[in-house]
């Protein structure tokens, strides 16, 4: 298993780092948003901030999809749970983030909802097959990884002609959120470092409209930490020699186009919303997506009458201000006291992609270690 | 969320757009449906119980051995759990 030292190896960290701080000019700073939750992972379990020179930060934008969802949506959810009576499904760490007053999905569950974790759609699938009296609820939620899952399950139940399957559809989409960031939001970020799996589904190409038109370079990384070491020394470079490109760093399983056949069965049953409210962003344009006329009957948000109300986050709580890379995670009063991965505040701190759930983790991890 | 685990196929069946994976010594049964020509001895990174797109196996050796460094073992538990 050779690749796996090379990827790990320290000398090559090292000779990473000393590139980046010969190449990092000491009269600007440098600071690179890195997108998705795996690669924030990456960063502080192995410490890549440590290895970078002074002016080079990174900023951890909103790539973790649980993190994302707004409030009021998770209400929404609540109430089919507890109101409609429905077996609802979605994935483990959806169920665990705090919606209004301090209520989850896993606290309704505890008082008598019936709400089940599932591993994938396909459980939804198969638990409304065996429950044909009850109505089953697929709470959907993620980036482009787990949007086309979603879809060759509405085929799948359409084909069949399941009665009592539904989808709450809460699928977004990476690239409105980057455009919304650069725009909108304004952050003061130089380069992004693009995410790895969501462009192996829909390419690197989405992102060539970013380079040309706000002039930040674009590193798609793997979740290494010498991936994302490299990616940012591509970044530098790029920053340096004045261009803005959409580089591959991640060649050995993201293309240009992604993957053609999810695209395609996304396309086929999704279409995209007019506008959807993230969490730290508020209403994106074009930023998520909708399930298709066609697949209507398993549409919940049709079959339930689903209106979304925004719904304010809980008082203190900083992720709005962390999602758009404007605060960090100890700036929030409630970091590590009111707040902790074992009973969150906010959504930040409940996956282990999120920003607040990492620092907590690996930065405790450090200190102990120093 | 978001990340994905590699798996070797093992076996597959066309007709129902499945094949059973392998992760040492879990094997679980996850759909094909987004993956064209899935062969018995391939690697494949799975997410959600879907095969999202093939990977060498030094890829797969690579991803593995970094999540389970990066204490990711409670991802690569779950994948065997809902083997059942
Ligand atoms: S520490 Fe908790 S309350 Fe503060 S921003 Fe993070 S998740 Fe929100």
């Amino acid at each position: 298993m050779k690749f796996v030292d090379e990827f790990r190896d320290e000398a090559l960290a090292k000779g990473l780092a000393a590139a980046i701080a010969r190449e990092a000019n000491p009269a600007r700073r440098y600071s690179i948003m890195e997108f998705c939750g795996g690669h924030t992972h990456a960063i502080f379990r192995y410490g890549v901030q440590d290895l970078m020179p002074e002016n080079v930060g990174f900023v951890h934008g909103p790539g973790c999809p649980v993190c994302v969802l707004p409030i009021g949506r998770i209400d929404n959810a609540l109430e089919l749970a507890e109101e409609h009576g429905v077996i609802l499904c979605s994935y483990g760490d959806m169920l665990r983030v705090p919606a209004s007053k301090r209520r989850s999905l896993l606290k309704a569950k505890a008082e008598g909802a019936d709400v089940r974790m599932v591993y994938s759609v396909d459980d939804a699938l198969r638990i409304a097959r065996d429950n044909p009296g009850r109505e089953v609820l697929f709470f959907a939620i993620g980036f482009e990884t787990t949007t086309p899952p979603t879809a060759v399950a509405l085929r799948i139940a359409r084909a069949e002609g399941l009665k009592n399957f539904s989808v709450f559809c809460n699928h977004v989409l990476t690239p409105a959120a980057l455009n919304h960031l650069l725009t909108a939001a304004a952050v003061d970020v130089d380069a992004f470092i693009g995410p790895s799996h969501v462009s192996s589904v829909i390419g690197s190409r989405p992102y060539e409209y970013f380079t040309e038109t706000f002039r930040r370079p674009v590193v798609i990384a793997g979740f290494e930490p010498l991936d994302v070491m490299q990616a940012a020394l591509m970044a530098i470079r790029q920053l340096n020699a004045g261009h803005a490109e959409v580089e591959n760093q991640y060649i050995r399983v993201v293309t240009r186009e992604g993957n053609l056949k999810a695209r395609a069965i996304v396309d086929e049953v999704f279409e995209r919303r007019e506008s959807f409210e993230w969490r730290g962003l508020g209403a994106v344009p074009d930023s998520a997506l909708t399930i298709r006329e066609a697949y209507a009957a398993f549409d919940a948000e049709k079959r339930f009458s689903i209106v979304t109300r925004s719904a304010p986050d809980a008082k203190s709580c900083e992720c709005a201000e962390i999602l758009r890379g404007a605060k960090k995670p100890v700036d929030c009063k409630l970091f590590g006291k009111g707040c902790t991965p074992d009973s969150p505040v906010g959504s930040c701190m409940v996956s282990s992609e999120g920003a607040c759930a990492a620092y907590w983790t690996y930065g405790r991890f450090r200190r102990e270690a120093a | 969320m978001c990340l994905a685990i590699p798996a070797e196929i093992v076996s597959v069946n066309d007709a129902a757009e499945t094949a059973v994976v392998a992760l040492g010594p879990v094997r679980k049964e996850i759909s094909i449906a987004l993956i064209e020509n899935a062969k018995p001895g391939e690697f494949v990174l799975v997410h959600v119980g879907y095969a999202l797109h093939k990977v060498s196996p030094d890829e797969a050796a690579r991803t593995i051995a970094m999540m389970r460094e990066a204490g990711l073992d409670a991802e690569i538990a779950e994948f065997g759990e809902a083997a059942r």
